[in-house]
C-alpha cells in the first residue's frame, strides 16, 4: 500500500502556540502569536529580515524562553521536548573553519550529551550511511565539506538532522545562497521528508506559489499576521503587513494571482 | 660518534626532565591548537597566558611554587575569562583586551609591592633546563589530563565548535562543553609556563595547528599531524639550544616557525601543481 500525505497528516495538532511571545531584554522580538500546526503538515514560516522566524524556531527548540503565552510540542515545554525537535540553522551561524568529512558533520546528528568517544562506530556508521543515501549523498560520504556546492551543504546538513530521527524539522532560510535548480532538488527531498510522516518548518523569504508547496503558511512581522492555507491568508493586507514599503515588490503575490504575472 | 653527540643531552638527569617536559607541552599545546585557531581564539589564549602573572605573584609570594599554582590558576583564568566575554557586552576582543592588560599589568604591581623574588624573564620565556623531577611529573598529569578530555569528549567539542546552536538543539550541554575547553586550554597554557613561558606560548599553541592545516585537508588529520609539529618544535628547539648555547623557549618558537614556513611553502607547491587538475564539483 502506498504511503499518502493524506495518511501522515493526522491533524493531531503537534505544535500549538497560544499568545506566545519572545523578548530580547526589553525589545519584544515576537509578540502574540497563535496558531496549531498538525502532524505531518509542511509549513512555510514567512517574513520580513527581523521578523522574527528565527527567533520562533529557536522557541520551538527550546534554546529560548517565552516571556508570556505558552508553546507546546506534543503537550510538553520545548526544553521538555528536545528530542523531537531537529534544527537545520542558517549556513553563516555555523564555523566553516572546520574542515570536515561529509560523515563528520552526519554524525553530529547521533551526537548527544552521552556521546563520548568510547564506543563502537559500526552502527554510527550504518545510520550515516542511511541518513546520506535518503539525500542523495551516499557517494560523497568521504568528501571534504568545503567541496560541495550550496545546495549539496544543505543537504548535507538535512542527512544530519534526519540521523536525529526527529519528528519535527525546522529549516532555516533552507532556499538561501542556493541556485534555482538546487532549491528544486531541496524542496523535493523536503516532500519525500515530509511524506515518511515529518513535520517540516521552512523559514522562507521566497513567497512565490506557496500554495503548491505547502500546507500552511505562517506570516510573522514581529507577530503573526495570519496563519493558514496559503490560497486563504495571503492577501494583500498580510502582505502590506509584513513588508511594509516593499509591497510593491510583491504585487503578484497575492492569493489567485500568481499565474498573472507579465500579462498585465 | 654522530650518534654518540646526539645522545650527549641525555647523559644529563636535567636534560632527560626538559625533553620529557618539552615533549609534553608540545603535545598538550598542539592537540588544542587546532580547535583553537578554528574557533579564532587565539587572543583568548595570549589572554589566559598574560592573566596567569598576577595569580602566580601571589601564589609564590604565599609560598607555592609555580608547578603547584597550575591547575587551581588555569580552573580561576577559565572561569573569569569565560564570564567575563559571555556577559560583558562591549565585543569579544574589547574584553579580552581589557582582561590581557589589566591583568599583566597587575602582576607586575604585585610582584613589585609583595617583594615576590621571580626572575621575570624566565616567566615570560621560559626556563625549561630548571625543571625539576616534581615539575615533570606534574607537567606529565596535566598532559593526561588534556588528552583525557579531549578524547573522551572529542565529538561533543567538534560539535559544540562547528555548530552551537544544532548542539545545543541535540541536547548538549554546551555552557559546560564551552568551560571545559577553557580549561583545558588553560591547563595546557599554565602547564607550559615554565617550557616557553609567557609570551611564547601562543606560538606553540598556534604555529604547528597552523602548519598542519596547511598541509592536510580535514580537521581530525590536522590534530594528529599538529601534535608531530609541536613535539618536533619543542624537542628540536630544545636540542639546538643545548648544542649552540640559545635560549631553550624562543629557539622552540623559531623552530615551529620553520616548520610553518616550509609547509607554507610545500603548500603553494602542491597548489600551483594541482591548480588545473582540479575537478568541477558537479550538482548531483
Amino acid at each position: 500500500m502506498n504511503v499518502t500525505r493524506e495518511m501522515n497528516i493526522k491533524n493531531k495538532p503537534l505544535i500549538i502556540s497560544d499568545g506566545c511571545c519572545i523578548q530580547y531584554g526589553d525589545s519584544s522580538a515576537l509578540d502574540d502569536v497563535t496558531f496549531s500546526i498538525s502532524e505531518g503538515k509542511k509549513v512555510a514560516v514567512v517574513g520580513p529580515n527581523g521578523g522574527g522566524k528565527s527567533t520562533l524556531f529557536n522557541a520551538i527548540a527550546g534554546l529560548l524562553p517565552l516571556a508570556h503565552g505558552s508553546l507546546k510540542i506534543k503537550g510538553m515545554d520545548p526544553h521538555e521536548a528536545k528530542g523531537l525537535v531537529s534544527y537545520v540553522p542558517q549556513k553563516d551561524l555555523i564555523n566553516w573553519n572546520f574542515s570536515l568529512a561529509v560523515k563528520d558533520v552526519v554524525e553530529m546528528g547521533l551526537t548527544n550529551k552521552n556521546s563520548f568517544n568510547l564506543f563502537s562506530r559500526k552502527k554510527i556508521n550504518e545510520k550515516i550511511k542511511d541518513s546520506l543515501n535518503n539525500v542523495g549523498l551516499l557517494h560523497k560520504v568521504n568528501e571534504n565539506i568545503n567541496n560541495l556546492s550550496g545546495g549539496q551543504l544543505q543537504r548535507v546538513l538535512i542527512a544530519r538532522a534526519l540521523a536525529q530521527n526527529a519528528d519535527i524539522l525546522l529549516l532555516d532560510e533552507a532556499f538561501s545562497a542556493v541556485d534555482v535548480g538546487a532549491q528544486e532538488d531541496i524542496m523535493q527531498l523536503i516532500n519525500s521528508i515530509n511524506l515518511d510522516g515529518k513535520t517540516v518548518l521552512i523559514a522562507t523569504h521566497d513567497i512565490n506559489n506557496l500554495e503548491e508547496k505547502f500546507d500552511e503558511v505562517l506570516c510573522l512581522n514581529r507577530h503573526c499576521c495570519a496563519f493558514g492555507d496559503p490560497s486563504e491568508v495571503l492577501t494583500e493586507e498580510v502582505i502590506q503587513e509584513m513588508y511594509g514599503s516593499h509591497n510593491e515588490m510583491f504585487k503578484n503575490h497575492f492569493k489567485n494571482n500568481h499565474r498573472v504575472t507579465n500579462d498585465n | 660518534m654522530i650518534i654518540e653527540y646526539i645522545l650527549e643531552p641525555f647523559k644529563y638527569d636535567f636534560m632527560i626532565r626538559s625533553i620529557i617536559t618539552a615533549a609534553s607541552s608540545g603535545i598538550m599545546l598542539s592537540a588544542l591548537g587546532p580547535f583553537t585557531i578554528n574557533r579564532n581564539m587565539g587572543f583568548m589564549a595570549d589572554a589566559m597566558a598574560h592573566a596567569t602573572l598576577p595569580i602566580i605573584a601571589v601564589g609564590v609570594f604565599l609560598g607555592f611554587s609555580i608547578s603547584e599554582l597550575g591547575v587551581p590558576a588555569s580552573i580561576i583564568i577559565a572561569f573569569f575569562l569565560g564570564y567575563i566575554v559571555k556577559n560583558i557586552n562591549i565585543g569579544e576582543d574589547t574584553a579580552i583586551g581589557i582582561i590581557f592588560s589589566s591583568f599583566f599589568a597587575l602582576g607586575f604591581v604585585l610582584i613589585s609591592v609583595l617583594d615576590v623574588t621571580i626572575n621575570l624573564e624566565d616567566l615570560l620565556f621560559g626556563q625549561i633546563l630548571a625543571v625539576s623531577t616534581f615539575d615533570t611529573y606534574i607537567v606529565g598529569s596535566l598532559l593526561f589530563i588534556v588528552l583525557s578530555v579531549l578524547i573522551i569528549f572529542f565529538k561533543q567539542l567538534l560539535f559544540f565548535s562547528f555548530d552551537p546552536i544544532g548542539a545545543e538543539v541535540n541536547g548538549l550541554n554546551t555552557t559546560f562543553l564551552n568551560y571545559l575547553f577553557l580549561i583545558v586550554l588553560s591547563v595546557a597554557i599554565v602547564g607550559s609556563l615554565q617550557t616557553v613561558g609567557i609570551i611564547l606560548v601562543l606560538s606553540m599553541l598556534i604555529i604547528p595547528a597552523a602548519a598542519a592545516k596547511l598541509v592536510t585537508k580535514t580537521f581530525v588529520n590536522s590534530i594528529r599531524i599538529s601534535i608531530v609539529f609541536g613535539v618536533t618544535a619543542s624537542v628540536t628547539g630544545l636540542y639546538l639550544s643545548y648544542f649552540f648555547n640559545l635560549p631553550s623557549g624562543p629557539t622552540m618558537s623559531l623552530v615551529a616557525t620553520g616548520i610553518f614556513i616550509l609547509a607554507y611553502i610545500s603548500n603553494r607547491l602542491i597548489n600551483k601543481n594541482t591548480a588545473n587538475l582540479v575537478p568541477i564539483e558537479e550538482e548531483t
